[in-house]
């Protein structure tokens, strides 16, 4: 059994996975039954003035049959009385000594207002604050959340206020909607945040209604810009959490679609140090830690790996300027014909959108007659074919294909040696001599 | 009728003869067609024989387009509605499924399409128009499924056409002929609707050749589609044929369709004979009618039996009795009613189609029955078409060009059972709609 036991800037928990800041750590009664089912932290819904919510205030998207793809929000941060949470926080913390309970905070952009809110907060026993610079809606209008978390020097600033008088670690929860995010997070870092985490839901609309135009989640038929989130927000969470890896030294909270052990050892991978989840326990509840840190568990033992260190970061190194690639490196589809049922997926989605190397199998005029379908023929008369000398290793074909395992891509030995489009960029320099005047753009950088 | 079995109430009559395959609720429907994989070059729309374009109108009811996905049915299959529901769609489209193979379920394609269609009629869409007139007339004689797709595409083309048909009710088999937990005649009667929309005028208890003269139809019409499909139910040519509780499968059927359940007189103990799917109807049609012992009788073993795999499954289910290998002798009377069948058992000589039935000697045996029915295929319906000049019959079933549905007499095009022997809904749809562009082609451009 590997050890899951997590110690972030100070911040102990028996497991990496947190609650997110949000609806599912809204009480004590919540965030005691989900240590109870075996999670390793929470984020305290944010803590501010009591504001007052919209009904409805959610939207989700769905795929297919598959619900809640995306999903969205307009609420705003906890709408209780300051200390009925507090008094709460000190209740879980009591009782769930173990258990990481961090406050997620959100207070007007001044520096005595942030002192008065860190000092009570912390009277509560709680292990850690997050300062909330990320939400995108509601908040930011009022000059909160998101409007302090797009401009580096005020994420730095709070950061320092919040510092002068912290005496547990100060995560800063980082806004995705920001042109680079790296610049907030090397602020929060320079303000001296112990940790950064992100990121916090991105700027959406979540759809409309065509009878009524109204566009939801819908109040009275009106809508307002919502923080987007859920299993679609994944890889953009994923990017950013790389982005900030590399840029700051502070440990990093990745958040963003986890509901899987899969997409928190992802993170981690890319450098979290704790994950939180929101969107999943909204879905489908508490329950789905179990499998988050069995799976994490039997993942790690599987590679040998004693705890978390030894797979954190591992895939930051591999996260490269497209400069920095291969271009002699050679892939190309390859189909397992007894696999293959013959839906013919891969051959229009390489025809019509991407580059025509798979070519149909020529079939008669009726599959029925010529008994041309099913495995149950053990005809392959549907198998399409891979121009191989045309196929560009693109991978559309491979992501079409709705049976697992059945296109695969190959590595094909070229003999030609490393080569990049930085390599190339060099060689062709060096030919050119040494009087070429760089373009704007390598003077930029 | 000697012996009736216990009369049920109306309402459980409807229970036993409910739909087998119920409509799709919206949920249903949504997560069976996303799991459409929109195959392209579909092998399902190959095993169509109309053609219809499959991955299209399932993709369309993922995306709440009901009425688009009606049209493209619709548009390929005017009886879209009675062939998501009767088709033997496992040896069609579902069959063909790519579903099938991953090991996974096909996708119920035959739901489905009812569902979408079902959608646009319970709205009363009008998907389509009447061509501009285009001054041809075209009489159609029978109102089964291969006229009603006729009609409909000549209609479509601007074609003054008229159904003739000797029924009171049009649909032909469509409505008088299937199991009535498949379909029931308002069910029918709700398409046929489809083609009167677009100006189809339908004469319904008219026999062409008896009530009105082929030659006053040639004369008033440029084309004549010839649907008639096929006659009696054939004779078993036993002793004991003519007592009034022997009856043919397709009047035993066509009862069931027309009649209210309650007012069905069937007998305590029921012997079909033959088994092809409309006995398969019959013997379930008599247990649902709370027949309490029905045998299926059948000369040849039970691997020979022409019904299919799921029908047969369907009668087990009833508590259908099957007797293989048993050939009939006589049916045995007193006065009009029927007593008991008498028969003999057989054995297979040889292997597979080409097998020989032989009797076995000295084992005869009788069965109680109060009621037989027969239900041996039909007969070829030759009467009216060996009348006209030029047509071609092959055992007794109409010649044609396999193309544009031509007879040997260039007025006349055919389709349907009378032409291909009898086959499914989906076929006479088929033909129908072969010939609609063969009359096109032969008198759309004449002046």
């Amino acid at each position: 059994m590997a050890d899951l036991s997590t110690d972030f800037a100070g911040i102990k928990s028996p497991n990496p996975f947190w609650l997110a800041s949000g609806p599912p750590t809204n009480t004590a009664g919540q965030v005691m039954r989900a240590f109870d089912c075996g999670w390793g932290g929470a984020v305290w819904k944010t803590v501010g003035e009591p504001i007052i919510n919209t009904g409805s205030r959610y939207g989700g998207i769905d795929l297919g049959s598959q619900k809640l793809m995306g999903f969205n929000n307009i609420e705003l941060i906890s709408d209780r009385p300051i200390e009925d949470n507090l008094r709460e926080i000190a209740e879980v913390k009591k009782r769930y000594p173990k258990n990481a309970v961090i406050v997620s905070l959100m207070v007007e952009s001044r520096r005595e207002t942030w002192h008065e809110m860190v000092k009570r907060t912390e009277d509560s026993g709680c292990d850690g604050l997050e300062l909330n610079f990320g939400c995108p809606h509601g908040m930011s209008e009022r000059g909160m959340g998101a409007a302090v978390g797009q401009v580096p020097e005020y994420t730095a600033m709070i950061t320092e206020w919040v510092r002068e008088v912290a005496r547990t670690p100060v995560i800063v929860k980082l806004t995705p909607n920001i042109s680079d995010i790296t610049k907030i997070a090397a602020a929060a870092e320079k303000g001296g945040a112990h940790g950064i985490s992100l990121i916090n839901t991105i700027n959406s609309l979540m759809s409309v209604d065509l009878d009524t135009f109204a566009p939801r989640p819908t109040v009275r038929g009106k809508s307002s810009h919502g923080g987007y989130c859920g299993p679609a927000v994944k890889p953009i969470a994923l990017h950013m959490v790389s982005a900030c890896a590399k840029r700051v030294k502070i440990p990093i909270s990745g958040i963003g679609g986890i509901g899987t052990w899969p997409d928190a050892a992802e993170f981690v991978a890319l450098g979290a140090s704790s994950l939180q989840v929101c969107t999943a326990v909204m879905h489908y509840g508490f329950r789905i830690v179990e499998d988050l840190i069995d799976g994490l568990n039997d993942y790690l033992d599987s590679k040998g790996f004693a705890d978390l260190s030894h797979l954190r970061g591992r895939a930051i190194e591999n996260v490269a300027d497209w400069g920095d690639l291969d271009l002699n490196y050679k892939i190309i589809a390859d189909i397992k014909p007894d696999l293959c049922i013959g839906c013919h997926l891969c051959y229009v989605a390489c025809e019509d959108g991407a580059h025509q190397c798979i070519e149909e199998f020529p079939i008669g005029p009726s599959a029925l007659q010529l008994g041309m379908f099913g495995k149950t023929n053990g005809d392959k008369a549907r198998v399409p074919r891979i121009i191989e000398n045309e196929c560009v290793g693109c991978n559309l074909c491979a992501l079409v294909c709705p049976v697992h395992g059945c296109i695969t891509m190959k590595h094909v030995e070229t003999g030609n040696p490393i080569m990049s489009w930085n390599d190339r960029m060099r060689h062709q320099r060096q030919e050119a001599g040494v009087g070429q005047t760089p373009s704007l753009w390598e003077s930029a950088q | 009728m000697r012996n009736l079995p216990p009369k049920l109430s109306a309402e459980q009559y409807e229970q036993n003869f409910a739909d087998i395959s119920p409509r799709f609720t919206r949920q249903q429907a949504l997560i069976e067609a996303s799991r459409c994989l929109y195959c392209f070059d579909a092998p399902c729309t190959k095993a169509c024989p109309t053609s219809i374009d499959v991955p299209s109108f399932i993709k369309k009811i993922t995306t709440g387009n009901l009425k688009g996905s009606a049209r493209v049915i619709l548009s390929a299959n005017i009886l879209g509605e009675s062939c998501g529901r009767v088709c033997p769609t496992e040896v069609l489209c579902e069959g063909a499924c790519v579903m099938n193979g991953s090991g996974e379920k096909p996708i119920e394609i035959g739901r489905l399409q009812r569902y979408a269609v079902d959608y646009a009629l319970d709205h009363n869409f009008r998907l389509f128009a009447a061509g501009k007139p285009n001054g041809h007339r075209v009489a159609c004689v029978g109102s089964g499924p291969a006229s009603l797709a006729c009609a409909a595409e000549l209609a479509k083309l601007g074609y003054g056409v008229e159904i003739y048909d000797r029924n009171p009710m049009p649909g032909g088999l469509n409505t008088y002929g299937i199991a009535a937990y498949k379909t029931r005649a308002s069910d029918s009667l709700r398409e046929v609707k489809l083609v009167e929309d677009l100006g189809v005028k339908f004469h319904q208890g008219v026999e062409v050749g008896k009530d009105i003269a082929l030659a006053e139809l040639e004369q008033k019409f440029d084309a004549i589609f010839l649907a008639v499909g096929l006659g009696e139910t054939w004779d078993l040519n036993l002793p004991g044929e003519d007592l009034d509780d022997v009856y043919g499968a397709l009047e035993f059927i066509e009862w069931t369709k027309i009649e209210r359940f309650e007012n069905i007189d069937i007998g305590k103990r029921v012997a079909v004979i033959g088994a092809g799917n409309t006995a398969i109807d019959c013997v379930t049609a008599a247990r649902r009618l709370n027949a309490e012992t029905v045998y299926l009788i059948y000369r040849r073993d039970k691997e020979s039996m022409p019904a299919f795999q799921y029908e047969y499954e369907l009668a087990q289910k009833d508590g259908v009795i099957f007797l293989w290998n048993t050939q009939p002798l006589r049916i045995l009377g007193r006065g009009e009613s029927v007593l008991g069948l008498e028969c003999v058992k057989t054995k297979m000589v040889g292997k597979g189609r080409a097998a020989r039935v032989e009797i076995v000697a000295g084992s005869e045996f009788t069965i109680e029955v109060d009621m037989v029915v027969k239900a041996l295929g039909q007969q070829p319906a030759m009467d009216l078409v060996k009348s006209i000049e030029g047509l071609e019959l092959k055992a007794g079933h109409v010649v044609v060009n396999p193309q544009t549905h031509q007879t040997g007499n260039p007025k006349y095009f055919a389709g349907g059972d009378c032409v291909n022997g009898g086959k499914e809904v989906v076929d006479a749809v088929a033909e129908g709609m072969a010939a609609a562009r063969g009359i096109h082609k032969a008198v759309g451009n004449r002046q």
